[in-house]
């Protein structure tokens, strides 16, 4: 099959492109890239990624970057493997999962990922946290999940009856998140709860999050 | 066709997102303008069609949706045999453009937006410029540029070998800055430069901001 993903076990970008791949049940060979030593942003790593940043998806003679662009090339690509991530086969169910995926990547990530790194990543690099940033961005993740309770009062899924790539999206962020001391908006919130400890209890995502720890060794 | 409908403003960036592709596409869509200075887009009845409460919201009859790169793929998709062609048939091709529609939501767009917003939005709204911070943006951005210079020396487009849907993301934003003091930061670099120019001579972009001189 020849995929090949480039990154490293505990990033959040790194294991939303896992995740996918192991919802497809597909096969794979994993290359660490040695983040703490700057690999990322040197060549011949520059040459995948102009931005240095992971992951990296090889497949053959193509080379993609951006956690999204990948998922998205994998889910369209083995759309007939594994779990219908993108609903395909219906135009209406295609478009919903379409908004659902830029809800994530436009709305709940800017509030989400200040948190985690204020929280989690600040510390292990030797810099102080920064309360400000920490409480505006509470405010507006506070906001999003208020729209997202609505949502999922409603139905079981972001994007409808089923999980997509638009709840798969979530898990990396959300799983470091709930290590903060914020995780009450979330476990406040009932039905974002509930769609939280469904998409983190599945088999794909468990098998990642092992290797998920915020730590350098 | 009937039935295409969006809800927006023309000043609005990702507004002109959408009417930049309805133009490529050659599409025909009914604009219903949202009063944004009246807090028209956080109304109960604007909620119901975005519940974050943005501009642009898109109706293709049962077909609701929101958040501009959702409606612009959507588009592109559905109506592949209209007008330009913004996507690739060749597999590979589609994959590389995907990565610059990416790059531009999380690389471009978070830097040029803020920039665009002090230097030309912050004005027509009366208020005033922070020079220090509009000077950090410009150099954030010229990092981005740099990237972008390499890719334009190898293929003509941010999408690559063709115009295509990466492309247009971009000019709106690219629209507000090519016409402030930020326009250096593109001139500054040859291919970037050229490539923001001819985004924005492209006939269906001289129809969006035609919107806009109505006002």
């Amino acid at each position: 099959m020849g995929l090949k993903v480039y990154g490293v076990p505990m990033s959040t970008c790194t294991t939303r492109v896992l995740v996918c791949l192991h919802e497809k049940g597909l096969e794979f060979e994993f290359v660490p890239v040695n983040f703490l030593g700057g690999e990322h942003k040197q060549p011949p790593f520059l040459e995948k990624n102009p931005f240095g940043q992971i992951p990296v998806l090889e497949d053959s003679d193509l080379t993609l970057f951006e956690s999204r662009a990948i998922t998205g090339y994998i889910a369209d690509k083995f759309k007939d493997t594994g779990c219908d991530l993108i609903r395909h086969g219906d135009c209406n169910e295609a478009a919903v999962v379409r908004v659902w995926v830029e809800v994530e990547a436009q709305q709940y990530n800017p509030a989400i990922q200040p948190i985690v790194y204020q929280c989690l990543v600040a510390p292990l690099i030797g810099k102080t946290s920064d309360q400000k940033i920490i409480d505006e961005s509470l405010e507006k993740l506070g906001n999003v999940l208020d729209v997202y309770e609505a949502r999922l009062s409603k139905i079981k899924y972001l994007a409808g009856d089923h999980f997509t790539l638009a709840d798969l999206h979530h898990l990396s962020y959300t799983f470091y998140f709930m290590k903060t001391p914020y995780a009450s908006l979330i476990e406040s919130r009932p039905h974002v709860k509930a769609w939280w400890e469904d998409i983190s209890s599945r088999p794909a995502f468990v098998k990642v999050s092992v290797n998920m720890k915020y730590e350098f060794n | 066709m009937g039935g295409l409908r969006v809800h927006g403003s023309p000043f609005s960036t990702a507004t002109m997102r959408v009417l930049a592709v309805f133009h490529e596409k050659e599409l025909e869509y009914d604009f219903v303008q949202v009063d944004m200075k009246s807090g028209e887009h956080k109304t109960d009845k604007f909620l119901a069609l975005n519940p974050f409460g943005q501009v642009p919201a898109f109706e293709d009859g049962d077909i609701k949706m929101f958040e501009s790169r959702a409606i612009t793929q959507y588009l592109a998709h559905t109506y592949a045999d209209r007008g330009t062609q913004l996507l690739f048939k060749e597999p590979k091709k589609m994959a590389d453009q995907s990565v610059w529609v990416e790059v531009e939501a999380h690389h471009f767009d978070k830097v040029a937006s803020k920039l665009a917003w002090e230097l030309c939005l912050k004005p027509m709204f009366g208020m005033k410029t922070d020079e220090a911070t509009a000077e950090e943006l410009k150099g954030e951005l010229g990092k981005v540029l740099d990237v972008y210079e390499a890719r334009l020396s190898r293929t003509t487009f941010i999408s690559g070998d063709a115009f295509g849907l990466a492309d247009v993301h971009h000019a709106p934003v690219v629209h507000y800055l090519m016409s402030s003091p930020a326009k250096e930061v593109f001139v500054a670099r040859p291919h970037v430069g050229k490539w923001a120019e001819y985004i924005l001579s492209r006939p269906a972009w001289a129809r969006v901001v035609a919107l806009q001189n109505k006002e």
